[in-house]
C-alpha cells in the first residue's frame, strides 16, 4: 500500500474503536478490549511499516511523505490539509505506536479483566473488590472494573487524537489532535466520575490547558493573518520565515518570535510547565494507564512536538550565538520548571505523585533544549523519556495492583496502597515489576552508558555547554541531581528494605497482560540510547553515527554555528556525577532503618520540607488569585445580574403582555366582539324571529290575504313600470 | 233600453245580491240555498247566451248534485252554536279591501281591452247542442279531455269516499 | 239578442268573482269557503260562455271549456267537502281558524 494510503489511515484504527465499542460492544468487556487492543495493534503496525520505508528514504528530511487534499474553499484558493511524516514525526511515530499499544494491552489486566464483578461497585467508582468462596474459605479478591468497555473507548479516542497530531501537515489539524486529546484527557482523569477529586481534576485539567490553548489559538491566527496558510511547508519555507523575522510584533519582539511565544504557551498548558503545571499532579486521579498514557506517551509529548516543531519560527533570526527573545523565554521557563518540579518531587509520597513531578521537570528538560537550540538533543529525549516515563507509570499501576491485593486480603481499607510509607520490600514479592522498575529508574536518572536515558540527557548537558549556556547547564545539572536522588528514594521505599505493613507483605506479581509491557518497555529504555550516541564520544562514538541525530537533524536546517558540538569532558563528567551521586546519595539516605517512616529530609530542610510537600501552595495561590474570584462573578455578580435583571425585563414583558391582554379582553373583546356584535346580532335575529314568526298563523284565509296583497303590489308596480 | 238589457239586468241584480247573502249570513243553511238561487239565475243567464246545455248543465249537476252536496255537508257539521256567531271572521276589512281592489283591477284591465264593447255576432247555422256532443266524443276534438275528466271525477270521488271513511281500522 | 254588450256580462263575472274572493277570505265557516269558491268558479264559466258566444261562436270551444269547468269544480267540491267532514269528526270544529296546526 502507498506510504501516504498509510499515514492517512493511522488515526483511523482507534476512531473506529471508539465507536464501535460505544454503539455496539460496550456492554461485552471482552468485545471492547479485543476491539480497543487491536485496533492499537494495527495502528502500530502501520506506524512501524511507515517508519521503516522512511529509513530507506535517502535525505528524508528534504523528502518527507507528504499527500494533501483540498478541503475548505476560500475564495480564489483553497484551505488544504494534509499529511506530512518527515524525520521527527517519523521518530515521534515509532515511539507513540509502541507505547499506546503497550498501554491498551496493559489496561486490560489493570482493570481486571476476567475478575468477578464487585460487592459494591458502582459505575464511577473505583472496584473495591468482591468476597469469593473457595473451599468453604471467603477472601476478597480484585474486582472488574465496572466502567471498563468505556475506558478503552476513551483511550481509543486519546490514541486516534494523538495519531492525527503526528501525522498532519498543518498546525490547523494538529491543534484538532490537540484538542481532542484536551476532551480524553477531561473524560479519562475524571473516569471514576463519582468521587469529587477526579471530577475536580478532571475540570482543573481542561481549564489548564484551555487556558494554554487560547493563547495558542490566538498565535494561529496571528500566524494565518501574517502569512495565509497554517501548513508546515508554506509557514515553514525560507521566505515566509525571513519576512516574519523582519516584521516587527508587539513588545520587541518580531513576529516570528511573537507568534513563536504564543504557540508555547499553548505547549505550556499541555506539557505542564510552570506557570500551568498544576493539573498534571491532580492528574493521578485517573488510572494509571491514563497517566502513562497522558504523561508519557501522548499528551505532553505532544506539547513538546509541537514546540520542536515549531523551532524554524521562534528560531527565525537566530544566528548560532546569541538566543532570540523567544528562545530565551522557552530557556528561562523549561530550566526553571525542571528544576521546580525536581523540587516538590522529592517530597512526595504517593507513588505516582514522584512520576508526577518527574514528568514535568523532565519536560522541562526537553524545553531547555530547545530555547538553547538543540532541537535534535529535544527530540531525542522526547522518544527516550516516553519509553522510560511509559515504563516507570505502568510498573507503579503494577505496584498500587500489588498493594491493593494486599490491602483486600487484611479487609483495611484505610490504607492507602499508592503511599509509598506503606510499601517495602516489594522486590521480592513483584520481581518482573521490580527489575522493569529499577531499568526504567535509572533511565530517568541517566545512569551511565547502558541506559537511555543517560544518551539523551547527556546530549542536552552537551549542547548547553558547548554553546556556553552555563545558567542552564548549572539548573539543569542541579534538577538532574534531584531527579536521580527522588528516583533512588522512590526505588528504595517501595521495593527494596522489608515490608511496612501487612498489605505490603501481601502484595504478589501481576499477570502477563500487565507486566508483558513492562517488559517490553524496558528494552527500548535500555537499548534506544544507543542510536543517538555522539560522534565525538570517546570509544563508543567510533562505532556509531549518531543515527539519530542524522535522521531527525534535516528536519530543520539549523545555523553552522549552531550545528557544531564540540566535545568537552565537562558535560560528561557532570552528567555521571549528578547521576551517580543522586542515586548513591538516594539509596544510602533511605536504606537507613526509619528512613521510609519518618523522612529524614523533613528534619534537615525542616520549613522548606513542608513548602516542597505542599507544591509551594501554587494550587492555593491560583485558587485564591482566579478560582474564587470567577466562581465569585458566576455566582453572585452574573447570577444576580442574570435573575434581577434578565429575568425582571422577562418578568416586566409577561406582566405587561398580560395587563394589556386583560385590557383588551375587558374593555374591547367581552363588550364591544363579545357582547355588542356576537351576542347583539343573535339578539336582533332573535327580536326578528320572534316577531316575524306571527306571521304563521297557521289559517289559510290569512296566507291567501298575505298572498293576495303581495300579489296586487307586484300587479301594479308591473303595471306601472310596463305601461308607463 | 230593450227587454234583454232589462232581464239582464234583473238577473245580475239577482247573482250578485244572492251572491253577497251567500257570503255574509251567519246561518250555513241559508247560505246554501242561497247558493241554489245564485245558480238558477246563472243558469238563466246561459239560456240568454244561447247556451241552452249549460243551462240544463247547471241546473242538473251544480244545483241537482253541488248544491244537495253542500247542505248534505252543512247538515253533517253542525253544532250547537255554530250558526249564532259572527259570520265574518277579524279579516274582514282587509278581505273587503283586496276585493274591491280586485274587482277595481280587473274592471280596468277589461277597459282597456279593445273589444270591450262588442255586440253578439250572429248565432250560426245548425244544432249548437248536436255539434257540442259530437265535439265531445270525436277523437280528433275533445274525447280525450272528456275522458281524463271523467277519469278525474273517479279519483275525486274515490279519495272523497276514502278521507271520509268514518270506520277507520286503526 | 244582440243589445248587450260584452262589458256587462263581464263587469257581472269580475263582481261575482270578487264576492266569491271576498267570502273565501273572510268567512269563518270551512263549508262557507267553499261556498266562495263555488261562486268564483261560476263566475269563472261566465266569462267563458260570453267569450264564446261574442267571440267566436262558430265553434264549441269555449262550451266545451266550461263543460271541463264544471266537472272540476264537481270533482272538487267533493273532495273538499270530504275533508271538511273528515276534519269535523277529528277536531270537533269547522271553523278556519281553529284548524291552525301548522302554526309558529
Amino acid at each position: 500500500m502507498e506510504t501516504t494510503n498509510i499515514i492517512w489511515l493511522l488515526p483511523l484504527p482507534p476512531l473506529l474503536a471508539f465507536f464501535i465499542i460505544i454503539l455496539f460492544t460496550n456492554k461485552s468487556n471482552k468485545l471492547s478490549h479485543i476491539v480497543g487492543v487491536s485496533a492499537a495493534a494495527l495502528s502500530w503496525a502501520g506506524a512501524m511499516t511507515v517508519f521503516f520505508r522512511s529509513l530507506s528514504v535517502e535525505h528524508f528530511g528534504e523528502h518527507p511523505f507528504v499527500d494533501s487534499i483540498k478541503w475548505l474553499p476560500l475564495g480564489e484558493e483553497w484551505l488544504e490539509i494534509g499529511v506530512r511524516i518527515d524525520p521527527l514525526s517519523a521518530a515521534t511515530l515509532f515511539f507513540v505506536g509502541i507505547t499506546v499499544f503497550m498501554i491498551f494491552l496493559y489496561s486490560v489486566g489493570y482493570h481486571n479483566f476476567g475478575q468477578p464483578k464487585g460487592d459494591h461497585d458502582k459505575k464511577g467508582l473505583p472496584p473495591h473488590g468482591a468476597t469469593v468462596e473457595e473451599n468453604g474459605h471467603k477472601h476478597v479478591v480484585p474486582s472488574v472494573e465496572p466502567m471498563y468497555a468505556r475506558f478503552f473507548a476513551f483511550i481509543g479516542l486519546f490514541a486516534a487524537g494523538m495519531y492525527t497530531l503526528v501525522i498532519s501537515d498543518n498546525l490547523l489539524t494538529l491543534f484538532v489532535g490537540w484538542e481532542i486529546m484536551g476532551l480524553c484527557s477531561y473524560l479519562l482523569i475524571g473516569f471514576w466520575f463519582a468521587k469529587k477529586s477526579a471530577r475536580n481534576a478532571g475540570i482543573k485539567a481542561f481549564i489548564t490547558t484551555r487556558i494554554g490553548d487560547v493563547f495558542m489559538l490566538l498565535g494561529l491566527a496571528f500566524l494565518y493573518t501574517a502569512t495565509g496558510s497554517l501548513s508546515y511547508d508554506v509557514i515553514f519555507s525560507h521566505d515566509v520565515l525571513h519576512h516574519l523575522a523582519e516584521t516587527p510584533a508587539f513588545w520587541g519582539l518580531s513576529a516570528a518570535g511573537a507568534i513563536g511565544l504564543l504557540l508555547f504557551i499553548g505547549a505550556v498548558g499541555k506539557s505542564a510547565q510552570w506557570p500551568l503545571h498544576i493539573w498534571l499532579p491532580d492528574a493521578m486521579e485517573g488510572p494509571t494507564p491514563v497517566s502513562a498514557m497522558i504523561h508519557a506517551a501522548t499528551m505532553v509529548s505532544a506539547g513538546v512536538y509541537m514546540t520542536i516543531r515549531i523551532f524554524p519560527l521562534f528560531s527565525a533570526g537566530w544566528d548560532g550565538h546569541a538566543l532570540t527573545p523567544t528562545m530565551s523565554i522557552i530557556a528561562f521557563i523549561g530550566a526553571f520548571t525542571a528544576l521546580f518540579a525536581a523540587t516538590i518531587a522529592i517530597a512526595q509520597n504517593d507513588v505516582k505523585g514522584v512520576l508526577a513531578y518527574s514528568t514535568i521537570s523532565q519536560l522541562g528538560f526537553m524545553m531547555a533544549a530547545i530555547g538553547i537550540g538543540a532541537y535534535v538533543a529535544a527530540a531525542f529525549h522526547l522518544v527516550t523519556h516516553a519509553f522510560f516515563k511509559a515504563l516507570l507509570f505502568l510498573g507503579s499501576g503494577s505496584v498500587i495492583h500489588g498493594m491493593e491485593h494486599g490491602v483486600l486480603h487484611t479487609g483495611d481499607h484505610s490504607v492507602d496502597p499508592q503511599d509509598m510509607r506503606n510499601m517495602g520490600g516489594l522486590a521480592k514479592k513483584m520481581p518482573l515489576t521490580f527489575w522493569t522498575f529499577l531499568i526504567g529508574g535509572f533511565a530517568l536518572s541517566g545512569f551511565p552508558l547502558v541506559t537511555a536515558g543517560f544518551w539523551s540527557k547527556d546530549e542536552i548537558f552537551a549542547d548547553a555547554f558547548a554553546h556556553g549556556h552555563m545558567t542552564v547547564f548549572v539548573v539543569l545539572a542541579i534538577a538532574a541531581f534531584l531527579t536521580a536522588f527522588y528516583t533512588m528514594r522512590q526505588i528504595t521505599m517501595t521495593f527494596l528494605g522489608e515490608a511496612r505493613t501487612p498489605e505490603a507483605e501481601h502484595a504478589h506479581e501481576t499477570g502477563w497482560t500487565m507486566t508483558t509491557p513492562l517488559v517490553v518497555l524496558s528494552v527500548f529504555a535500555l537499548g534506544f540510547g544507543w542510536v543517538g550516541i555522539p560522534e565525538s564520544f570517546p570509544i563508543l562514538g567510533n562505532f556509531s553515527s549518531n543515527w539519530f541525530h542524522g535522521f531527525v537533524g534535516h528536519t530543520v536546517h539549523l545555523p553552522e554555528a549552531a550545528m557544531h558540538i564540540e566535545f568537552s569532558w565537562v558535560p560528561l563528567i557532570t552528567s555521571l556525577a549528578v547521576a551517580l551521586g543522586g542515586l548513591a546519595l538516594g539509596y544510602w539516605t533511605y536504606t537507613k532503618p526509619n528512613a521510609s517512616a519518618n523522612d529524614p529530609l523533613r528534619k534537615l530542610l525542616r520549613p522548606i520540607y513542608h513548602i516542597l510537600e505542599n507544591k509551594y501552595y501554587f494550587d492555593e495561590a491560583y485558587d485564591f488569585l482566579f478560582v474564587k474570584p470567577a466562581t465569585w462573578i458566576s455566582e453572585v455578580f452574573v447570577a444576580k445580574m442574570d435573575q434581577g435583571v434578565i429575568d425582571g425585563i422577562l418578568h416586566a414583558f409577561g406582566t405587561v403582555s398580560f395587563a394589556i391582554g386583560k385590557f383588551i379582553r375587558e374593555k374591547f373583546d367581552t363588550p364591544v366582539i363579545n357582547e355588542f356584535i356576537g351576542d347583539g346580532s343573535a339578539e336582533v335575529v332573535q327580536i326578528f324571529g320572534r316577531k316575524l314568526r306571527k306571521v304563521q298563523t297557521g289559517r289559510i284565509q290569512e296566507y291567501m290575504l298575505s298572498a293576495l296583497g303581495v300579489l296586487f303590489i307586484i300587479f301594479i308596480a308591473l303595471y306601472y313600470l310596463v305601461l308607463a | 233600453m230593450t227587454t234583454m238589457q232589462v232581464l239582464f239586468l234583473i238577473f245580475a241584480a239577482i247573482i250578485l245580491g244572492s251572491a253577497f247573502m251567500v257570503v255574509t249570513t251567519k246561518k250555513m243553511i241559508h247560505a246554501a240555498f242561497w247558493l241554489i238561487v245564485v245558480l238558477f239565475a246563472i243558469a238563466a243567464l246561459y239560456a240568454m247566451l244561447n247556451a241552452g246545455f249549460m243551462a240544463m248543465v247547471q241546473i242538473v249537476v251544480y244545483v241537482g248534485a253541488i248544491a244537495i252536496l253542500f247542505i248534505f255537508a252543512v247538515m253533517l257539521t253542525r253544532k250547537e252554536l255554530l250558526d249564532r256567531g259572527p259570520a265574518l271572521n277579524a279579516n274582514k276589512s282587509i278581505a273587503a279591501l283586496l276585493s274591491l281592489l280586485s274587482f277595481g283591477g280587473l274592471y280596468m284591465l277589461l277597459r282597456n281591452w279593445s273589444g270591450f264593447s262588442n255586440m253578439a255576432p250572429a248565432l250560426p247555422e245548425g244544432d249548437m247542442v248536436a255539434k257540442l256532443g259530437e265535439a265531445l266524443v270525436t277523437p280528433d276534438a275533445y274525447l280525450l279531455p272528456f275522458e281524463i275528466a271523467s277519469v278525474l271525477l273517479l279519483a275525486a270521488l274515490i279519495g272523497a269516499v276514502y278521507v271520509a271513511n268514518e270506520a277507520r281500522s286503526e | 239578442m244582440n243589445s248587450i254588450p260584452i262589458s256587462w256580462y263581464l263587469i257581472l263575472s269580475a263582481g261575482l268573482f270578487s264576492i266569491g274572493l271576498f267570502g273565501v277570505l273572510a268567512r269563518k265557516n270551512a263549508v262557507a269557503i267553499l261556498l266562495g269558491i263555488e261562486l268564483m268558479l261560476n263566475a269563472v264559466n261566465i266569462n267563458l260562455v260570453t267569450f264564446w258566444r261574442y267571440n267566436n261562436p262558430a265553434e264549441v270551444t269555449g262550451q266545451v271549456f266550461a263543460i271541463i269547468v264544471f266537472a272540476v269544480a264537481a270533482a272538487e267540491v267533493a273532495v273538499g267537502l270530504a275533508l271538511i267532514i273528515s276534519i269535523y269528526r277529528n277536531r270537533n270544529t269547522v271553523m278556519a281558524e281553529d284548524i291552525d296546526l301548522m302554526k309558529w
